[in-house]
This record gives structure tokens, C-alpha cells and sequence, in this order.
């Protein structure tokens, strides 16, 4: 490769571009990280579905967004599918990039509730975000979390 | 009269008789001269801010981009973020420093919640000033960012100040949880007056791939212990290092601000620090005896 071949896919693969050799380059987005259709999910509290979905080896994925964008954020109910089952979620932890004084975790967590918005479990061991206090509806899920953070 | 240039240069340049003494215009002329070698030193640094005060204060500096400066913004920027300072006690830390950082929360009984973590990146010029804090809670990973100069921060605490051998430790988040757990009941460790800033030598063990970056690709990181890696991955390094980029002195101007800016800058810096932070310091060290 020439000198200036060498610097442009080096310049390719610091933006994140598609880097074959002897191919025209597209664009590739740097990891967003968003929870989406089909994205998996962590469940954080000591349900037995829960457990189960994390020690099968085929976990919780995200089958429908419950809002008008398709990405679920912190404190957004989503459908999973787990267990061969449909089960409603809410999400309390993002590993995508937040804003500023909005926890960012490194595992996307989700609690799991059923038709009622009852949590499905009995205790969060796994610190939830302040921020889900201003959420009346998400009552019942911060009574049962151990730590704010 | 017609001008006779040589009557009048050879009085400019040689007192007339009578009157041997050099007018006082020359002189003055001549002190201020940045030629003049007798030029006491001293008086020259008077005017000139620390040096410590471009890493202490980074905030201040601006955008080294001049198609993204804007003078007067700058200017009321600075205004308002030293009206800040004397309200919020805003430490100096550094990427690697341990932060304790209190908020207000209207959903607390006690109004406020805490946040203790390593800093791992700092990022933003003038009131948009950021930094991010990271720690390991109950086994999971937690990174908050907050903005410096945000009027709902109440205090910003450092507990352990030092420095690493990185400018960004994102490569926290692949490596062991020890490495990134601090616990939030730690007692503040301070330095001796007048002491260097220490640098943390810690090489972090990462843990085995897939990390969230291609950290073998970023040889400017020096913090980083690298695993051993399939020699596939290994042989594209070639192909992106780029050893000339050290030698660029362009790359350094541009990606800097020049000295006698930064002096500018730092001028209305100065007299913030000398009249309020020195009355702190003598605050907190009669709070620790």
C-alpha cells in the first residue's frame, strides 16, 4: 500500500469506516448501543424467569418498544421474549450514551412486570436510576430496589 | 527655513551642548523595548499567570479550532464561570483523581444524593466543562457524567488526587471490576502544601476480548497491560500505526493555544485565585485540625 493509501485506511478505521481492502469504503455508525427490536437485555431482579433466561444461555431479547420511536430508553416498557414467553419489561439501565447526571451502566438492565405493572420479582440487587423517581407509574418497582444511584 | 536632516538626526542621535541629557521619550522607548537586555525579568512574570494554570483551570482555555471560537462568548463565559466559583468550591482533579460528587435531588427525604467514582475522562470548553465519574456498584458498572459548572451540583469533593498515565481511561470499562470500584464512605486523602500532583503508574490488566474498542489499535494509551492477541489481529496494527505523528510540530500548534493567549486568559484568573482560593485553603486546613 502507498504511503497516502496507508494514512486514508487508517483515517477509515479511526471513524469507523468500512475498511476492505480494494473496495469503495461506506459508512458504518459507531456503536450506538440502542435497545431495539431484538436486543438483548439483562433482568436484574430475583425472579425465577429471570434466573432461568440467565443460566439457559438464550437471553431476554426485546420483541416490541412500547413508544413511537423504536428505542427504548430508561424507564420505557418493552415486550420480551424469554423462556418461549412474552413478557413485559421496563428498562432500568442503558449502556448507551446519557445525558449529563443520567447514570450510564455497563449492562443494559431490565426488571420484569406483568399485566398490573406489578414486578414479577421480590428485590433489584443492582443500583436504579434516581431519575425513574419522577415516574408515578414505576412506583411499585422503585419499592422493591435496594439502591438509587 | 528649509529642514536640515543632518542638523536635526545629529541632535537625535548626540545630545546637544548643553543639554546632554537623553530626552525622557528615548528612554522610556528603551525600557519597554523588548530588545533591552537589562530588562528586569521579575517584572515581565508579574503580569504573567502561573503556568500550573493551563492544567489546573482547563475549562478556560478555548476551542483550539478558530472557526469554532467566539471571543465574546468567551469573554462572558469566563465572567460566569469565575461568579460560579465563588459560590461552588470547583478543586482541581485530574483524569484518575477519585471525585465525590453531591446533587441535588427533589426525590431524596434529604434533598441531595452522592456519587463517589474514578474520573475517567474530562471534556468541554468554557460553562459546558464535563467530566465523567466511574464506579463499580453491587457488581454493576455505573458511569455519571456531570457538567462542571451545572448550579445543581453541591459539592465536588476530591477524595484521592492524582493523576494516571492516561488523559481518558475508558478502557476501565474492559478490564477487572476491582479496578474501577471505590467505595463511597472513603475518607479524603490530602497532599502536603506545595507538593506535585503524584502519577499513578498502574498498567491495567484487561480482560480477555471482545472489549468495547479496539484498544491494541490506540498505541498512544499507555496505561493499558495488552493481553496476548491472535496474531491476525496483531499484523493490521502495521497498517495503522503511525510513527511520523510524534515529529508533527503543526499537530501540536493547532491542537494547542498559544502561550500569550493563555497569559490573557489567565489574567482574570489570577485575580479570582489569589483573592478567594487562598482564603479557602486557610478555611479547610483550620476544618482538618
Amino acid at each position: 500500500m502507498s504511503a497516502a493509501a496507508r494514512y486514508f485506511h487508517s483515517r477509515a478505521v479511526t471513524l469507523g469506516l468500512c475498511t476492505r481492502n480494494n473496495t469503495r469504503h461506506f459508512s458504518t455508525s459507531l456503536p450506538l448501543c440502542e435497545l431495539r427490536h431484538m436486543s438483548r437485555v439483562n433482568v436484574v431482579d430475583n425472579s425465577d424467569l429471570g434466573k432461568n433466561a440467565k443460566t439457559s444461555g438464550k437471553p431476554a431479547r426485546i420483541v416490541h418498544v412500547y413508544n413511537k420511536q423504536g428505542v427504548a430508553g430508561i424507564g420505557d416498557k418493552v415486550l420480551l421474549a424469554l423462556e418461549k414467553q412474552k413478557v413485559k419489561g421496563i428498562i432500568v439501565g442503558c449502556k448507551q450514551k446519557q445525558k449529563p447526571m443520567v447514570p450510564k451502566f455497563d449492562s443494559n438492565n431490565v426488571v420484569l412486570i406483568d399485566e398490573e405493572d406489578t414486578p414479577m420479582g421480590s428485590r433489584i440487587n443492582v443500583p436504579i436510576p434516581s431519575v425513574l423517581r419522577k415516574k408515578e407509574e414505576l412506583a411499585k418497582i422503585l419499592a422493591i430496589s435496594s439502591r438509587f444511584v | 527655513m528649509l529642514f536640515n536632516p543632518r542638523a536635526f538626526y545629529r541632535s537625535y542621535d548626540r545630545p546637544q551642548k548643553g543639554h546632554e541629557k537623553v530626552p525622557s521619550w528615548t528612554i522610556e522607548k528603551h525600557r519597554d523595548s523588548p530588545l533591552n537586555a537589562t530588562r528586569v525579568e521579575s517584572e515581565r512574570l508579574r503580569h504573567a499567570a502561573p503556568t500550573e494554570f493551563r492544567y489546573i483551570f482547563p475549562e478556560f482555555l478555548p476551542h483550539p479550532d478558530w472557526k469554532k471560537r467566539d471571543r465574546v462568548a468567551e469573554k462572558l463565559q469566563r465572567r460566569d464561570m469565575l461568579r460560579r466559583r465563588l459560590v461552588l468550591d470547583i478543586p482541581e482533579f485530574y483524569v484518575g483523581s477519585i471525585l465525590g460528587v453531591t446533587v441535588a435531588d427533589q426525590h431524596v427525604p434529604s434533598k441531595q444524593s452522592r456519587f463517589v467514582g474514578i474520573c475517567i475522562h474530562r471534556d468541554g470548553h468554557g460553562l459546558r466543562a464535563n467530566f465523567t465519574l466511574r464506579n463499580h456498584i453491587d457488581g454493576q458498572g455505573v458511569e455519571i457524567k456531570y457538567d462542571l459548572y451545572n448550579p445543581t451540583l453541591q459539592n465536588i469533593e476530591v477524595l484521592k488526587l492524582e493523576k494516571r498515565l492516561d488523559e481518558e481511561l475508558f478502557y476501565l470499562r474492559d478490564a477487572p471490576a476491582t479496578h474501577s470500584t471505590i467505595t463511597f464512605d472513603r475518607k479524603p486523602e490530602t497532599l502536603p502544601l506545595g507538593a506535585t500532583v503524584p502519577v499513578n503508574m498502574k498498567k491495567i490488566p484487561l480482560n480477555p476480548p471482545p472489549w468495547t474498542q479496539r484498544w491494541e489499535k490506540r498505541e498512544d494509551l499507555k496505561g493499558i497491560d495488552l493481553p496476548e492477541l491472535p496474531e491476525k489481529r496483531m499484523r493490521k496494527l502495521s497498517q495503522i500505526v503511525k510513527p511520523w505523528e510524534k515529529y508533527d510540530l503543526m499537530k501540536e500548534y493547532r491542537k494547542n493555544i498559544s502561550e500569550e493567549e493563555q497569559n490573557e486568559i489567565f489574567k482574570e484568573v489570577v485575580q479570582h485565585h489569589t483573592r478567594v482560593e487562598k482564603k479557602r485553603h486557610q478555611e479547610r486546613l483550620k476544618r482538618m485540625t
